[in-house]
């Protein structure tokens, strides 16, 4: 503790959490998520489909047992914090902290660097995966609560934004939710988890969509209107028939996460954020 | 049932393919993603040879995660194809006989196959632990400037996947999700 009643971390202390972290999320699938794949597997009609769910479940094993990424698309490093306002960051530039944290992970990890330095003209590969796409909260509090999410790109490309009127209502964002996933076929490597944003600003709402991702599968938002939606969506998108890997059958999404935010009274954006059935996050507490 | 192939593929070979086949396929796959593709189709526009033969061969649309010490290779799951779509027709046109990846192709791609008798298959996306465990031995061909977006040349055995579209016309992504819909 500070003299000032500050908290004091050290931020080398986060390159080592992030590091580990980037190498621990991209071989362990939430236990959640297995849970939810078992339970697809068991509940699936199509033959073909559950033989995918067999081997997805196997790779998963695999990658868990012998530390081996599940997928070759370890993602772009999507970093969260919760920092308390008690906290004192020391030792160096937090950003800085971080990327480094990516740079180790992905380097000594042998995880696979898919980063380009410009969108658009050069698109040269940086090397190291680094930048990380970083989000900071402040919260209260005199800790820090540190979240990794690689992010592949097959699922991030097929994710959505609209801006709604209100007038479009419940069912509008039913209907964008499913269409989009309808349209994303099986380009996302479905099973998937959809999260999906209601509200905000266009920027805060893809957001709330990413943030409803790091949720574990299975869990329900708070308020039970909202839940009941999740519910409600998810069966729809299991009508769908676009099953694991697209191949035909009844597991399409394994769950459907919803964030929302108060918006203008003019507005209502939805946004749609998808992942994969590997979908790796992981947290810790410094 | 499985059926096991062995490339270079033939004639006879792609054309008792169907979609919905589960497949092994043993062999040589050639790694490629876009920007291997983009440099593929330059060569061929400008008329130079190709780093490789890929008459009668397999291209697989994947970047591997760096092998660790010992191992042929990392994790090699597929990655999403309509990528490729563009650049698929002229390889095709060229000898290409077969492409795994995952995702539907464009109308363009699947009437090429028709055309040039190839096929599509599909490898689990996001199962690259487990396919991995197929791939025997790995050396780069060319573009190693690309890092993970290289020309590999895998040597696999009981390599997994599925037919997507055969030289028929058929595609396994239509025709599951028709009889799995509800409504
Ligand atoms: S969508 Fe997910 S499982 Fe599929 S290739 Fe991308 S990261 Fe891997």
């Amino acid at each position: 503790m500070g003299c000032n009643g500050l908290r004091e971390i050290h931020v080398s202390d986060v390159t080592a959490a992030v590091k580990r972290l980037c190498i621990s999320a991209n071989c362990n699938v939430p236990r959640e998520t297995i849970s939810a794949l078992k339970r697809a597997e068991k509940a699936e009609e199509s033959p073909v489909a559950r033989e995918v769910l067999k081997q997805i479940l196997e790779n998963h094993r695999i990658a868990r047992e012998e530390g081996v990424p599940a997928c070759q698309d370890t993602g772009v490093a999507m970093v969260f914090l919760e920092v308390g306002q008690d906290v004192h960051l020391v030792g160096g530039d937090l950003y800085a902290a971080i990327n480094e944290g990516v740079r180790q992970g992905y380097t000594e990890g042998y995880l696979r660097k898919s980063l380009v330095d410009d969108p658009l003209f050069k698109r040269m590969n940086t090397g190291d995966n680094t930048p990380a796409m970083i989000y900071v909260d402040v919260v209260p509090g005199t800790n820090v609560k540190l979240t990794v999410a690689p992010k592949g790109g097959g699922a991030e490309n097929m994710s959505g934004i609209a801006m709604l009127t209100p007038a479009a209502g419940v069912e509008g964002v039913k209907r964008f939710v499913v269409e989009r996933v309808q349209k994303a076929g099986s380009n996302p490597c479905p099973p998937v988890v959809v999260g999906v944003g209601i509200g905000g600003t266009f920027d805060r709402v893809a957001l709330l969509a990413k943030k409803a991702l790091l949720r574990p599968v299975g869990s329900h938002n708070a308020d039970p209107t909202y839940a009941k939606l999740e519910k409600e969506l998810l069966a729809e998108i299991n009508k769908l028939g676009i099953g694991p890997q697209g191949f035909g059958g009844r597991a399409t999404a394994l769950a459907v996460n919803i964030e929302y935010a108060p918006c203008h009274i003019a507005s209502m954006p939805v946004a749609v954020n998808l992942n994969c059935h590997v979908g790796p996050h992981e947290s810790v507490e410094l | 049932m499985v059926i096991e192939i062995s490339t270079p593929l033939t004639e006879e070979t792609v054309a008792r393919l169907k979609a919905g086949d589960n497949v092994r396929i043993s062999g040589v796959l050639y790694t490629a993603r876009d920007a291997a593709h983009k440099r593929l189709v330059a060569l061929i526009a400008e008329g130079k040879e190709l780093p490789m033969d890929i008459r009668g061969q397999i291209i697989y649309y994947v970047g591997p995660t760096p092998a660790r010490p010992g191992m042929p290779i990392g994790s090699a799951g597929p990655t999403t194809s309509y990528r490729m779509d563009s650049y698929a027709p002229l390889l095709m046109e060229h000898g290409l006989k077969g492409m795994i990846g995952k995702g539907s192709r464009s109308q363009a791609v699947r009437d090429a196959m028709v055309r040039f008798k190839a096929v599509y298959f599909a490898a689990i996306g996001g199962a690259g632990a487990l396919l991995a465990k197929c791939v025997k031995a790995s050396e780069i061909v060319a573009y190693e400037d690309l890092g993970p977006e290289a020309i590999r040349k895998l040597t696999v055995e009981g390599f997994t996947v599925v037919v997507v579209n055969d030289i028929y016309g058929t595609d396994l992504y239509e025709e599951g999700v028709r009889r799995y819909r509800i409504g």
